[in-house]
């Protein structure tokens, strides 16, 4: 083995153990038991759960899903789905190694989902708020069609209700598979995002792990108010991509939240329990200017 | 002929027997002048046929074309009195975005564009037409401008894509596209955008969100680089032909698929062999553009922009 082909293989490990990281949680053994990717302490699941998936450990924050972040998030029973029947379709009869119905096949049946976002109306301590939730397990959260619909008609109820928008990022970026229309999801998700801010209705993007591309390139940023949660990585061009075009190692907390905290690119980093905490304080302070002040309505 | 294409070498064959029997011709006082012409008849129609089924990968290679017109050909071919305007007025003047004022037809306008080089001191300059953060609110400033004192807007694109580094992490790359999306929506005036050769990703949008998105013929305009997508999909950066076949990035499928709103043609050959003409097919369509939106009220241009974008995609609504 050359010295190269020991970095090569070196790297090619790291790459691995990056992408398990990403995976999280979902590939650890079935058992009872899984083990932190960041700590590699042995936790209990039921006691990470418990923890709002949070290693009680060395605190780091797995990667959770739509539905999880949901019911961690919003009042209990307050959400309420909206748009649930728009659903994909394959507008370019796009096909790699495999067609984009067959992923979109994989990607439902492995999440139970139609989309990688859900859009509804929810409460925060009685604070209502049109919402729009990510989620990577879906085809790496990409915004296709279907996620830029979501978004913008959440974004019009907003406007309708005069109520906050509040957009809960997780994404890869835009969806290939769609091509040139998914980099249209960009222009129509930041041309509705002008109309909140032409309407003055309070829009708060919470961007959580990960979140790139073209969800950071368009309504992922555009809000009042931007939030990131602890540990989050956020950027617009992948960490492989800078690496490559600029051939120098990068900072090891490149691109999280608390990086782009330091350069002023996000207003406020938090834990995973503090965030409705949080949330629920910004719609107090703001609640006369919006219809929140008939809180628990 | 400078730079040859692979797929042209047949073409440049041709050429080269032509200029040998110009030359032999005039050495040897024969008239060569019939066999010249079948040869240069020949060349046309070879050329013709080549360039009416170019796949999207050739065109990548003609897009992408050392000698394409850039930006401040464009600008001197098209506009009379242009005077640059610099900086973004936080400490940086990316090069890589170049705009300013401009008579457009005897009329003022204000026309911004992404710039690349012909040569590698010029590529340096320009950062291969990948802008900075700096240099979207460089021509966001340019954009308000042009708004506060009824200026049209042309821009003209052409980028592999919005720079990805560190210190454009840092200022916030993706914020910085994601607020002219934004403002380009709200602008008073008239907005024109052509995608000249590469329009890549964000990076492209970025100047985009215009009334009348046009292409020329050859450029094309897409969600990731072919590189970038064989490079996810296939696993393999090679396999980029496959990607930009799938991609439908050239104009006539994006015309087809209501991405864009015209194609403007190209000379025989591409853009690089003949600049006037290329130009002058540019100037024909930004001034029937203009013509359509002349008689729109600012709130119907508005709304009409706004409609245009927020149409924009697939998908079953059961």
């Amino acid at each position: 083995m050359t010295i190269q082909e020991w970095f090569d293989k070196r790297k090619e490990a790291q790459i691995e153990r990056r992408a398990k990281e990403m995976r999280g949680i979902e590939d650890a053994n079935p058992g009872l038991w899984t083990k932190c990717v960041h700590c590699d302490t042995q936790i209990l699941k039921t006691e990470l759960e418990d923890n709002m998936m949070v290693c009680p450990h060395c605190d780091y924050h797995f990667r959770i899903n739509a539905r999880t972040r949901i019911a961690q998030l919003f009042d209990e029973g307050s959400f309420q789905e909206m748009f649930q029947n728009i659903l994909p379709t394959d507008p370019i009869g796009f096909v790699d190694s495999e067609p984009y119905t067959s992923r979109l096949k994989k990607a439902s049946d492995k999440t139970g989902l139609d989309e990688a976002v859900i859009t509804g109306l929810a409460k925060i301590e009685g604070f209502g708020v049109a919402t729009a939730v990510m989620d990577f397990d879906y085809m790496g959260g990409s915004m296709g069609s279907v996620v830029g619909e979501k978004v913008t008609r959440m974004m019009e109820k907003a406007i309708e209700m005069r109520i906050p928008m509040l957009a809960v990022t997780s994404s890869g970026g835009a969806r290939m598979q769609e091509s040139a229309l998914s980099l249209m999801q960009m222009a129509k998700t930041s041309c509705a995002a002008g109309k909140l801010d032409k309407e003055k209705i309070l829009y708060i993007n919470l961007l959580t792990e990960p979140t790139f591309g073209g969800v950071t390139a368009s309504f992922g940023t555009l809000g009042d108010i931007i939030i990131a949660e602890q540990g989050a990585r956020i950027g617009f061009a992948g960490r492989r991509v800078i690496e490559q075009t600029i051939r120098q190692k990068l900072p090891d907390d490149f691109q999280t939240a608390e990086y782009l905290l330091k350069y002023g690119q996000v207003d406020i980093v938090s834990k995973r329990k503090n965030l409705r905490k949080v949330l629920a304080n910004i719609l107090d302070i703001h609640s006369s200017t919006t219809k929140n002040e008939n809180r628990g309505n | 002929m400078g730079v040859v294409l692979d797929f042209e070498k047949p073409i440049a064959e041709i050429q080269k027997k032509i200029e040998e029997l110009k030359q032999m011709s005039a050495e040897s006082g024969l008239d060569m002048a019939k066999q010249i012409q079948t040869f240069e008849k020949q060349a046309h129609d070879y050329k013709k046929e080549l360039y009416s089924k170019l796949k999207p990968s050739q065109k990548l290679q003609i897009a992408r074309h050392q000698e394409r017109p850039k930006f401040l050909d464009y600008v001197n071919l098209l506009c009379e009195n242009f005077i640059e305007f610099h900086g973004d007025r936080e400490g940086m003047d990316d090069r890589a975005i170049i705009g300013g004022i401009a008579k457009f037809d005897g009329k003022p306008v204000m026309i911004v564009g992404i710039q690349k080089g012909k040569s590698t001191k010029e590529n340096l300059e320009y950062n291969f037409g990948m802008p900075q953060p700096q240099g979207y609110r460089k021509a966001l400033r340019l954009f308000r401008h042009a708004d506060k004192f009824g200026l049209p807007i042309i821009t003209l694109i052409d980028t592999p894509g919005a720079y990805p580094g560190i210190k454009a992490e840092e200022t916030g790359q993706g914020s910085a596209i994601a607020v002219n999306l934004m403002e380009m929506s709200k602008l008073n005036v008239p907005i024109v955008a052509i995608i000249t050769g590469e329009g890549c990703s964000g990076g492209a949008l970025g100047l985009a969100v215009a009334d009348r998105v046009m292409m020329l013929e050859h450029a094309y305009y897409t969600v990731i680089s072919p590189e970038g997508c064989a490079s996810i999909l296939w696993r393999d950066a090679s396999m980029y032909a496959e990607a930009a076949k799938a991609l439908k990035i050239t104009s006539s499928d994006l015309l087809q698929l209501g991405i864009i709103d015209a194609e403007i043609k190209e000379p025989l050959g591409g853009a690089h062999t003949d600049y006037e003409k290329t130009a002058k097919n540019i100037k024909t369509a930004i001034l029937k553009a203009f013509d359509e939106l002349e008689g729109l009220s600012v709130e119907e241009l508005k709304e009409l922009r706004y409609k245009k974008f927020r149409s924009m995609g697939e998908f079953i609504e059961q």
